[in-house]
């Protein structure tokens, strides 16, 4: 019996976090957030992509790795530790678990092994499925798609994107098809892309094994809240890091501040909430790829749970940073802004809940 | 990961399911209000109505036997005599609870004094205790804190002289559980007044007929006399009632409040809690509405229930660390209090919430539900945030020695 991270996935979450902790600091990450240097940007993507976090999932009859999902939350857990400004849980985890789930042999033929090369890039938008807000929505019908999807995640660069309609059916359209109209939305969390489509007709490629069985898009949907906590996990390990770092420093009244019990009290409080998580995510991962009756509970939970605990977390490290924690500066708001981010994608904490409770048949 | 405990323990896992099959609905003679509410805090029920009766002493026996408690305790001191096995001891923790029989006995005596004494004792004090508080003959209670020594416990002042071969005695104890059923006490005494005040205490045996004790009932905010003061005034017991060598106590004493903390909020316990207030909340109505159905509350119950299972991980990966040595886990164990107790202070409380009008009644009140088991646990379980360490020392204990921040400068002496 072992719970917890193998040797092999703990080293390949330490690949990750010191290429962003080399290769990464504020300064970069401010210019990536700005705009204001792409070669930058792409210097940063292509070196993670080297580390090959794009294969992980694909499985290995495609050229991939074939790792469960506990593997792409080890890294997750790193890239939220230090903002990898990158795609990921759309790209590299959502699409290539919807296309090997859902897809025909052809089309996991042809795309799995472009996600491992990385010729063809993926952008999600599961928003429609999971809770469309007015405005939005899409019609399929007759192998075309109309409507809008909002808060399309890692598009920045897509060759394709993933979308779904109300129902769950899992469909690819082809980013260059006319009929896209691509508009992109400013997030608070300047790391990642956040997109708007308009579909006037366009040419929908539907995934089969996604209308056949209305679990499959329950299936994405898991996994890819799974790695958005992984995320949030990652980020919120990092900001209390910071911030007892910054309390073992900071001097006020001829004393470090970490001396004052208000101050350690609350690093306690923060450390203390997210121990449990770590396990908590695991289990969660741990249940996608092998316990399938608990699988959908634990998604539902750990995402909601862990949201709520780093919600906390990037409040209480920001405030020991007291004024400093308030600037761009010093940069820490970037922390902040993912968990932020993390929380609202593929529904909030009281949507899940809710979900939760429907999962156990509690809401009749 | 790997969650398979490997063929050998499914084979005693079955046998276990065997055992809680053959002694489910087990009772205990003479079952008063005071048992329903310890099992309410241990998150186990024994059923009222079976026909299987049972004395504690004859149900420790029997559990002994099989070795599902004190397994690793030597046969010589009415111990099992087998290995430590953390994993055996999850599977009947969990076997148990699902067929909801009753484990063993808790208490002081069994929790804490027996690997105390396992661990620091003379051979005659191992064969002279250890037997008798197993088997539930023997209770203990512990004398350690003092008016003027709580959070600040190596601060205590109690005084014990070596006179012709006798501790002589003096001074007070208090929040003393059980002192006034225990046959024995251990208890923290200073008797090196000269040295520095963490190696002048220590570990003393005391007999509670000795003449000299005072015990006076503390009565608590559950209205029950769950704490007792104790006076000593020349208190006199032999010198070979001293465990350890003089001084060492505060050492002996910290080798047992490690074991009190992981074992104030068993997960488990509050796995069961959760499922008999979902049980509730779906039984339940408020103006023909069940309280499940009613969204407010059940997203705080689904709150609660992340909470939950996040220490049932958690409480796996800290099992895995016990087996997997050189696994990190960081602040893992030191948490367990400080997060455990606040949980189930929660959960009780989110049951009352749902009860409204219904969860302020207590004792013998009509329209009761589930005993009054909510309220009472409720208020245990503050209690208990504030024992064993308050939350607030184990705060400072996380962000000293788990996250490595300066301790608080000594305030110098004021007058």
């Amino acid at each position: 019996m072992f719970f917890g991270l193998s040797e092999e996935q703990e080293q390949f979450q330490d690949y990750v976090k010191k290429f962003l902790a080399d290769n990464v600091t504020v300064d970069e990450i401010r210019k990536i957030a700005n705009g204001e240097d792409a070669a930058l940007a792409k210097e940063i993507y292509s070196g993670l992509i080297n580390l090959g976090i794009n294969a992980l999932l694909v499985p290995e009859e495609y050229g991939g790795l074939g790792a469960d999902l506990l593997s792409a939350v080890a890294v997750a857990q790193g890239l939220g530790s230090g903002v990898g400004p990158i795609p990921f849980a759309g790209a590299y985890v959502m699409a290539p678990i919807a296309i090997n789930f859902a897809g025909s042999d052809e089309q996991k033929a042809k795309y799995l092994p472009q996600i491992v090369s990385n010729e063809t890039k993926f952008g999600v938008g599961l928003s429609e499925y999971v809770a469309a807000r007015e405005d939005a929505g899409i019609d399929l019908s007759g192998g075309k798609a109309n409507g809008k999807a909002l808060f399309v995640i890692d598009g920045d660069e897509a060759d394709y994107f993933l979308l779904a309609n109300k129902g769950g059916v899992l469909f690819l359209v082809d980013a260059k098809d006319k009929g896209i109209e691509i508009t992109k939305l400013t997030s608070v969390d300047k790391t990642r892309s956040y997109l708007e489509l308009n579909l006037k007709n366009v040419t929908a490629e539907i995934l089969p094994g996604s209308e056949s069985d209305p679990k499959v898009a329950k299936k994405v949907l898991d996994a890819g809240r799974i790695i958005f906590a992984a995320d949030s996990l990652g980020a919120s390990e990092s900001m209390i890091e910071k911030a007892v770092s910054y309390a073992k420093e900071r001097k006020q009244f001829n004393r470090v501040i970490g001396s004052f019990q208000a101050v350690k009290h609350m690093c306690a409080e923060m450390a203390s909430d997210l121990e449990p998580c770590y396990a908590m995510l695991w289990q969660a991962a741990h249940s996608f790829d092998y316990e399938p009756d608990e699988a959908r509970l634990q998604a539902c939970q750990a995402k909601s749970h862990i949201s709520e605990v780093a919600k906390m977390v990037s409040k209480k490290a920001t405030e020991v940073h007291g004024g400093m924690g308030f600037t761009d500066l010093l940069g820490l708001h970037y922390w902040f802004k993912r968990i932020g981010l993390n929380r609202q994608l593929l529904g909030g904490p009281e949507l899940i809940r809710e979900e939760a409770a429907e999962i156990q048949g509690f809401n009749q | 990961m790997d969650l398979n405990y490997g063929a050998e323990y499914e084979d005693f896992r079955k046998e276990v399911q065997a055992f809680c099959k053959e002694y489910q609905g087990v009772s205990f003679k003479s079952e008063s209000n005071e048992n329903t509410m310890s099992d309410a805090l241990s998150g186990s029920s024994a059923n009222k109505k079976s026909k299987k009766e049972v004395t504690r002493s004859e149900w420790q026996q029997i559990l002994i036997e099989k070795g599902y408690i004190a397994r690793a305790i030597p046969k010589e001191y009415g111990g099992y005599g087998g290995e430590t096995d953390i994993i055996k001891s999850r599977i009947i923790a969990t076997e148990f609870s699902k067929a909801k029989v009753p484990g063993g006995m808790g208490g002081q005596g069994i929790d804490m004094l027996v690997p105390t004494l396992l661990e620091w004792g003379s051979e005659e004090q191992k064969q002279k205790y250890i037997r008798p508080t197993l088997h539930g003959e023997m209770i203990w209670c512990q004398g350690y804190s003092e008016p003027n020594a709580g959070s600040d416990l190596a601060s205590l002042q109690t005084k014990g002289e070596l006179i012709d071969g006798n501790w002589v005695i003096n001074g007070q104890k208090i929040w003393t559980s059980t002192a006034q059923y225990s046959q024995m006490m251990f208890c923290l005494v200073r008797t090196e007044p000269q040295a520095p005040k963490h190696s002048g205490i220590s570990f003393i045996l005391i007999p509670m007929d000795t003449p000299g004790i005072e015990i006076r009932p503390l009565v608590d905010m559950t209205l029950k006399a769950g704490f007792n003061e104790v006076f000593f005034d020349d208190v006199t017991v032999p010198e070979e009632n001293i465990v350890a060598k003089r001084g060492e106590g505060w050492s002996v004493a910290n080798s047992v409040l490690g074991h009190e903390r992981g074992s104030l909020a068993d997960p488990n316990a509050t796995m069961n809690r959760l499922n008999t207030l979902i049980s509730m909340m779906k039984e339940q109505t408020i103006d023909g509405r069940r309280l499940i159905d009613i969204p407010s509350y059940r997203d705080r119950l689904m709150q609660v229930q992340g909470k939950v299972m996040a220490s049932q991980a958690h409480s796996l990966r800290l099992l895995s660390s016990k087996i997997n040595p050189g696994q990190n886990v960081k602040l893992g164990g030191m948490i367990q209090k400080l997060v455990g107790t606040e949980l189930r202070h929660e959960l009780e409380g989110l049951a009352i919430d749902v009860l409204g009008e219904i969860g302020t009644l207590y004792e013998d009140s009509p329209y009761l539900k589930e005993d009054g088991s909510f309220q009472f646990t409720y208020m245990y379980f503050l209690g208990l945030i504030i024992g064993g360490g308050t939350n607030q020392i184990q705060k400072n204990i996380i962000s000293e020695r788990g996250l490595g921040m300066p301790k608080e400068p000594k305030v110098t002496e004021a007058s």
